[in-house]
Formats: C-alpha cells, sequence, structure tokens
C-alpha cells in the first residue's frame, strides 16, 4: 500500500503495527499515482488523516517526556484537518449511508472537546511536572536586568537533580508528589465518550455498508485496543 | 613493522585520553598513476610497503586515512556548480574495536578488513549527531549518540606529501556526556550530543562547547609534549623518597615527550533547561554564550554556572495554547547584541538585547506569507524552520525548512531574497512522510566561507551545494560504494516521472533512512564534512 522505496522508520512499539493496519485498508491515498491529498474526496482522505494523527498525538503524548516540536506540530495539524471536516453538509462522491455526516459529526463534537479536555490535562501536566523539579520562576517584566534562574551547582551525579526541587516537593507535601503521578495522564480519555456514543454495538457492525463500514470498522479496532489497554485498570465492560 | 597507533589520539602511545577505539578506512586506491599535466610538481612514488601494508590489498592498514599512489587525475570536469568534489577520506567510529589487537601489535590488516566491511559492529550509539570545523578549520569536531566527542585535526603539510593535504586524522576522543536519569519525573536524559561548538582559540589550547538536551559543558583540549622530569621528593617511578636518604638537590627540567592530547571538563552549565536544548551559540564577546530549548533561550557566562539570565520566554501561561516552540537559536556573528531565533511556524525573530532584559518582543520579524497554491494540511510542519545560520558577513541569514533553504536580508522581513528548493519532488510524497516520520527530520545547512554557496542534506545519502552568484546547484552523494579516495564526486539526479534516464535515480527508489542532517564546511577553504550515519565524509574540491 505504501510507495515502494520509502522506508517506514524503525520503531518498537506495537502501534507501529496497529497503525498499519489501521490504515492498510483505505491507504490509497499514499499510492503516488493519485494526486495530492487535498484533491482527494476530502472526507475520506481527511478522516484517515484525522485518524493517522489522532494516533501520532497518542503516541507523543504517551512517552514520558513528549517532543515537544513533534507534539505541537502533530496537535495543529489535527486542528487544521477538524477544521476542514466541520463542514459535512455536502455528500462525498464516494457513495456512503446518510449516517456517515452524523457519525463523522458526532466524532468531531465530541471529539472536539475531548481533544482539547485531553491536551488540556495533559500539557497541563507537563507544566506541573516542570513547577515541581525546577526552581519556582519569577514572572516576567520584573525591573532587575535579566532574570536569574536559580540552577544548583554543577551536576555531580543524577541525584543532584533533586537538589532543586527538594523546597518545591517539602512545600506542596507527599500529596503534592503523588498528585503529579496521576495515572489519568495514562487514561485514553481521548476515546471513551467517542466510543460510547459512537459504538453500535456489535450487532450492528455488519450492517453498514461501502465505506463507512470502514470507518466503523477502523474505530471499533482502536477501540479494542484502547479498551483492552483500559481492562487492566476497570472492570470489563459489559458487552464487548 | 609500522606500529599501529592507539585508539584514541594521533601521536602518542602512552596516551591517556579516553580510550574508544577509533578505526579509519581508506578505500581502495587507484593503483594506476595517472598522468599529470606539465608544470605540476613531479610525480611521487607509490608508499613504500614497509609502512605495513602491501599496495594489493583492498582496505588499507589504517587508521589514518591516506590514499596511496599519485594524484588523482585532472582529467574531466564533470560537476556543474560548484566544481568538482572529490573524497579525501571516510572516518568510522565504531564503539567495539577489539582494543586488545591493537595493543598487541597484532596485524590489524585483517581485523580491519572485515570488522568495518561488517555493519554490525556500528552500533546506534555512533550515528554522529553533530560537525563543527573550529574558527581556523584546523579541528574537526563530531559529537554522536553515545555522548562522545572524537576531534580531528588537519594533517600537516609538507613538501614531500602534497597529496595529504587535507585529510584529517583523530587528535583527540572523550566522554562528554553519559546518560542520566531525572529520579523526579523518571525518565532518562539522553546522553546525545546536540550540537558542538567551537570558542576562538586565545591560548595554546582549544575549548568547545558541547551540549545534550539538558546540560552545557565547555570543554578544554590540550597538548602536552613535556614533562618534569629529576624530582627530588620523587623517584622516577613516582615513589617517594626518603628524604633523609637525599644528599643533593637538583632542579627538575622539562624534558619532551610523546604528545598527549587531553580533553578536561572546564565548566558544566546544567539545571536551566526544562526542555530539550536545540541550539548553543558563542557570542562575539567570547564572553557569553545562548543555550535555546523549545520554550526558553538563556544567556550564560562562560565564567558563571550557577546562573544563568533567560532572554526569550515564549511558554504560554496556560500550557493548552502552546502552538509554536522554538527551533533554533544563533548570535551575530559581529554584533554581541543582537540573535536570531526560529520557530516551529516558519517565523524567524530578530532581538536586540539592549532593548529589553527579557527579549519576547522581537526587534524584526521574518516571516514568508503562504502560498495559497501549496497549501495542504501539511503546509506547517513542512514550513517549521529546522536551522538557522547567520551568514559570515552578519548581513544575510539563511533558513532550513522541509523542502526549501531561504536566504533573507536582515533589512527585508517580509520575504526571503532567495529560495532553493532542495527536493521538490517530495511535495507530493507529504502524506507517506508524515506517516513514517520523516517530514520531521531536522536537516541543518550552512554557508561556505565567501557566503556564496550554501549546502544542505537530503535523503539517500544526497546533500545539495547551491551557488547563489551563478545560480547553479548540484546534487553529490556520500556513499561507500561508488567514492575511491580522489575519486571525482558524480553529480545526482532525480527523476520525478516520466522517463528515467540511465544514471537517474527515482523518486521511490530513494532511501529515506539515509539521511544527510549535518554538514560542516571550513571557514576559509573548500572542504566540507558530511556526516552520513555513523560516518563521516570529508570531501574538497579538485586540487587545480
Amino acid at each position: 500500500m505504501l510507495s515502494k522505496g520509502l522506508k517506514r522508520k524503525r520503531e518498537e512499539e506495537e502501534e507501529e503495527e496497529e497503525e498499519k493496519e489501521a490504515l492498510e485498508v483505505d491507504a490509497w491515498w499514499l499510492d503516488p499515482g493519485h494526486p495530492a491529498v487535498t484533491q482527494a474526496p476530502p472526507n475520506v482522505a481527511s478522516s484517515s488523516l484525522f485518524d493517522l494523527s489522532v494516533l501520532k498525538l497518542h503516541h507523543s503524548l504517551r512517552q514520558s517526556e513528549p517532543d515537544l516540536r513533534h507534539l505541537v506540530l502533530v496537535v495543529n495539524t489535527l486542528r487544521r484537518i477538524q477544521a476542514s471536516m466541520a463542514p459535512t453538509v455536502t455528500l462525498p462522491p464516494v457513495p456512503s449511508p446518510p449516517l456517515v455526516p452524523s457519525v463523522a459529526d458526532n466524532l468531531l463534537a465530541s471529539s472536539d472537546t475531548i481533544l482539547s479536555a485531553s491536551m488540556a490535562s495533559l500539557l497541563e501536566d507537563l507544566s506541573q511536572i516542570e513547577g515541581l523539579s525546577q526552581a519556582p520562576q519569577p514572572l516576567a517584566d520584573e525591573s532587575p536586568p535579566g532574570r536569574p534562574i536559580g540552577g544548583a551547582p554543577p551536576s555531580l551525579g543524577a541525584l543532584d537533580l533533586l537538589g532543586p526541587a527538594t523546597g518545591c516537593l517539602l512545600d506542596d507535601g507527599l500529596e503534592g508528589l503523588f498528585e503529579d503521578i496521576d495515572t489519568s495522564m495514562y487514561d485514553s480519555e481521548l476515546w471513551v465518550p467517542a466510543s460510547e456514543g459512537l459504538k453500535p454495538g456489535p450487532e450492528d457492525g455488519p450492517g453498514k455498508e461501502g465505506a463507512p463500514e470502514l470507518d466503523e470498522a477502523e474505530l471499533d479496532y482502536l477501540m479494542d485496543v484502547l479498551v483492552g489497554t483500559q481492562a487492566l485498570e476497570r472492570p470489563p465492560e459489559q458487552g464487548r | 613493522m609500522h606500529q599501529p597507533p592507539p585508539a584514541s589520539c594521533s601521536r602518542s602511545s602512552r596516551c591517556e585520553c579516553a580510550r574508544v577505539g577509533v578505526r579509519v578506512s581508506a578505500l581502495a586506491p587507484s593503483q594506476r598513476p595517472a598522468p599529470l599535466p606539465a608544470g605540476s610538481p613531479a610525480p611521487l612514488p607509490p608508499e613504500p610497503a614497509s609502512r605495513g601494508t602491501s599496495a594489493l590489498l583492498p582496505v588499507r592498514l589504517g587508521p589514518w586515512c591516506s590514499p596511496t599512489g599519485s594524484p588523482a587525475p585532472l582529467s574531466c570536469e564533470t560537476g556543474c556548480g560548484e566544481g568538482s568534489w572529490i573524497l579525501v577520506c571516510r572516518l568510522l567510529v565504531p564503539t567495539q574495536v577489539n582494543l586488545l589487537s591493537m595493543e598487541e601489535d597484532i596485524d590489524t590488516r585483517k581485523i580491519n578488513n572485515s570488522f568495518l566491511r561488517d555493519h554490525s559492529y556500528a552500533t546506534e550509539a555512533d550515528i554522529i549527531s553533530t560537525v563543527e570545523f573550529n574558527h581556523t578549520g584546523e579541528l574537526l569536531a563530531t559529537g554522536d549518540k553515545g555522548g562522545r566527542v572524537v576531534i580531528f585535526q588537519r594533517e600537516q603539510e609538507s613538501k614531500n606529501q602534497v597529496h595529504r593535504r587535507g585529510e584529517y586524522n583523530v587528535y583527540s576522543t572523550f566522554q562528554s556526556h553519559e546518560p542520566e536519569f531525572d529520579y523526579l519525573k523518571s525518565l532518562e536524559i539522553e546522553e546525545k550530543i546536540n550540537k558542538i561548538r567551537w570558542l576562538p582559540q586565545q591560548n595554546a589550547a582549544y575549548f568547545l562547547l558541547s551540549t545534550n538536551d539538558k546540560t552545557v559543558k565547555l570543554w578544554k583540549v590540550s597538548e602536552r609534549d613535556k614533562r618534569p622530569e629529576g624530582y627530588n621528593l620523587k623517584d622516577e617511578e613516582g615513589r617517594l623518597r626518603d628524604p633523609a636518604t637525599i644528599t643533593t638537590l637538583r632542579v627538575p627540567v622539562l624534558r619532551p615527550m610523546d604528545l598527549m592530547v587531553e580533553a578536561t571538563p572546564r565548566r558544566v552549565f546544567a539545571n536551566a533547561h526544562t526542555y530539550h536544548i536545540n541550539s548553543i551559540s558563542v557570542n562575539s564577546d567570547y564572553e557569553t554564550y545562548m543555550s535555546a530549548d523549545d520554550l526558553r533561550i538563556n544567556l550564560w557566562n562562560f565564567e558563571i554556572t550557577n546562573q544563568s539570565f533567560n532572554i526569550v520566554d515564549i511558554k504560554p501561561a496556560n500550557m493548552e495554547e502552546l502552538t509554536e516552540v522554538i527551533t533554533a537559536a544563533e548570535f551575530h556573528p559581529h554584533h554581541c547584541n543582537t540573535f536570531v531565533y526560529s520557530s516551529s511556524k516558519g517565523t524567524i525573530r530578530l532581538c536586540d538585547m539592549r532593548a529589553s532584559a527579557l527579549c519576547d518582543r522581537h526587534t524584526k520579524f521574518f516571516e514568508e506569507p503562504e502560498d495559497p497554491s501549496n497549501r495542504s494540511f501539511f503546509s506547517e510542519i513542512i514550513s517549521s524552520i529546522s536551522d538557522v545560520k547567520f551568514s559570515h558577513s552578519g548581513r544575510y541569514i539563511m533558513t532550513r525548512d522541509y523542502l526549501t533553504v531561504k536566504v533573507w536580508d536582515l533589512n527585508m522581513e517580509n520575504r526571503p531574497i532567495e529560495t532553493y528548493q532542495v527536493h521538490d519532488y517530495l511535495r507530493s510524497k507529504l502524506c507517506s512522510l508524515y506517516e513514517n516520520d520523516c517530514i520531521f527530520d531536522k536537516f541543518e545547512c550552512v554557508w561556505n566561507g565567501s557566503d556564496s554557496v550554501i549546502m544542505t542534506g537530503s535523503y539517500n545519502n544526497f546533500f545539495r551545494m547551491f551557488d547563489r552568484n551563478t545560480k547553479r546547484d548540484v546534487t553529490l552523494e556520500a556513499s561507500r560504494e561508488n567514492s575511491k579516495p580522489r575519486a571525482i564526486l558524480k553529480p545526482r539526479k532525480v527523476c520525478v516521472g516520466g522517463k528515467r534516464r540511465k544514471d537517474e535515480i527515482s523518486v521511490d527508489s530513494l532511501d529515506f533512512s539515509k539521511k544527510i542532517l549535518h554538514t560542516a564546511w571550513h571557514p576559509s577553504e573548500n572542504i566540507i564534512a558530511v556526516a552520513a550515519t555513523n560516518n563521516l565524509y570529508i570531501f574538497q574540491d579538485k586540487v587545480n
């Protein structure tokens, strides 16, 4: 499906495999023979790109120390795709039942808020972590020239990194420390409400036709993966 | 019999610097002496076999890259653009070298032969992550993913061996950064060297800054070729003598010894960056330097390690609103109050430190309006600037984004004065490149000494040069397969569609895992260093 000669970047995680499988079905837009993505039927191409971007975002956020540049670029791209997907009034050239636009709308509506909420919470966590590990910085616009940052003496070893932060730790108390190591950071809140809104139940699955089936199948597959990981923390849901 | 020099430095057999194996492999020399045009120096005899090699061996005994035979033929000019480039040497720095074999003086020909050809010995730690010439071009420093710095020194010219001009040999190797563990955040800090910057030489020693994601270090590299002998209280082995047994006094004298190159860390600048450091830049006052991470830029004084000034901070109060990060920063080469920084949105800001202590408000803002015909979902990603460099003159800045290199005049903010397409054939492949993350690759760019030619890397081990005056450009390849020492590099061409000519390579055949992200250009001569994964290629222009 991928144009030959393009080497996939080597990654150890399983997501790579999932990405591959999830996209393999409708990866026709990667075919070099086709025109640029923007010229392809927008709905289908955008939604695939959307899914890909969400996966990338998810993957990036899951890392212990995300690459901020990568994260920001993926998020901005995701916003662009969302913005372009918003007007779904016109039916795409590819024949699809009327359920697709509403499904897409649901997805967009719920995921938009979910996305920003999730992004917000995750970035807040990032800034919280920063607040604990660094001596508190004075606010901007102070008159003394420059803003000296209190740093520890040259690090003698990894343990010294705890030095400047100790003060902050004790101030917040141990509760503050555990607050930061909140496992909700790893919860896939991104998908849970969306899946509840969209998940028709297994018996409805085969009933769809054509392109929407791909979307449904993709979503179901992704949900499977995510629910599977959450099964560790929550009692198994009924009906799945 | 030729004694193989020890691992880390070029001259001493008793060197104590970090014992990391360094091997250099020279490629097959041409056997047939080429005819020389009249007026050139007399042809030199081939290297005598007493150097420990047989002229028939495909790989010459290392570690020093030195071609055998007579100079390359000064024949056909195959290049366009910047004349012709020849390979001087290819340097490899594997982590696992059988040091025992070197110390026991075992015939290393066999080891060299099989060892270096087998790529499995080159580990990921050997991947070169930064390359930088010093201000005279005498030294060339590389940093790798394993936290090591290897410094090469240019071979001294001598009348006997004119053809050795331009070769670089290992001068010093040391472990600059070690992997660290941040216990608070429970994550590992990579030891990969992100950048190296040299300080101008002010005495006999050399100084450089090297940085990983979090910590900058100032290293001093110095030579020692004398040692004191004749102590009164110590004997020659260093054992203390009983003062009662001393009947006469003598003055210790300095005696010459084998040259030893040692690297010592003089300063460690730590704990000032929450995010990943992407750039360091030495100020023209030679007293300060800056370090930039994703959201902040700090100004340091070389003498003070426990304090730094924050001069740029683009972190929003609410991280939800984060949409842009700093990608590169550099001081103006002459004006110590001026610097620029680039962003992930394709903008460059020029700041004047005299204007305010916190330079959040730029003095100049460089941005090119988006071309509506090229608009796509990936517009922002491909506009993200991966490198920004002042010209030597200080009049221009050059920026590298994913598909182009742009030259900006400092006096014109609304658009660049020149735009060069590096690999525009990738524009239709952006989807795939987004999917495999190649679209996030950060390529660097460099000026030549006279600011007339710019160079940057691409995929498939290709690198590109653009002549700003003639507007010609050339694509060259840094690869083992088709380079012999002194062989002239053949220009490469990528065919986009339709009929592929004989020597062209089609876009779909490009190897995207072979990327040239780091290159360097000698400050005054046409010698370039190109890093391709764990290989360092040094090319120079044809000797005329």
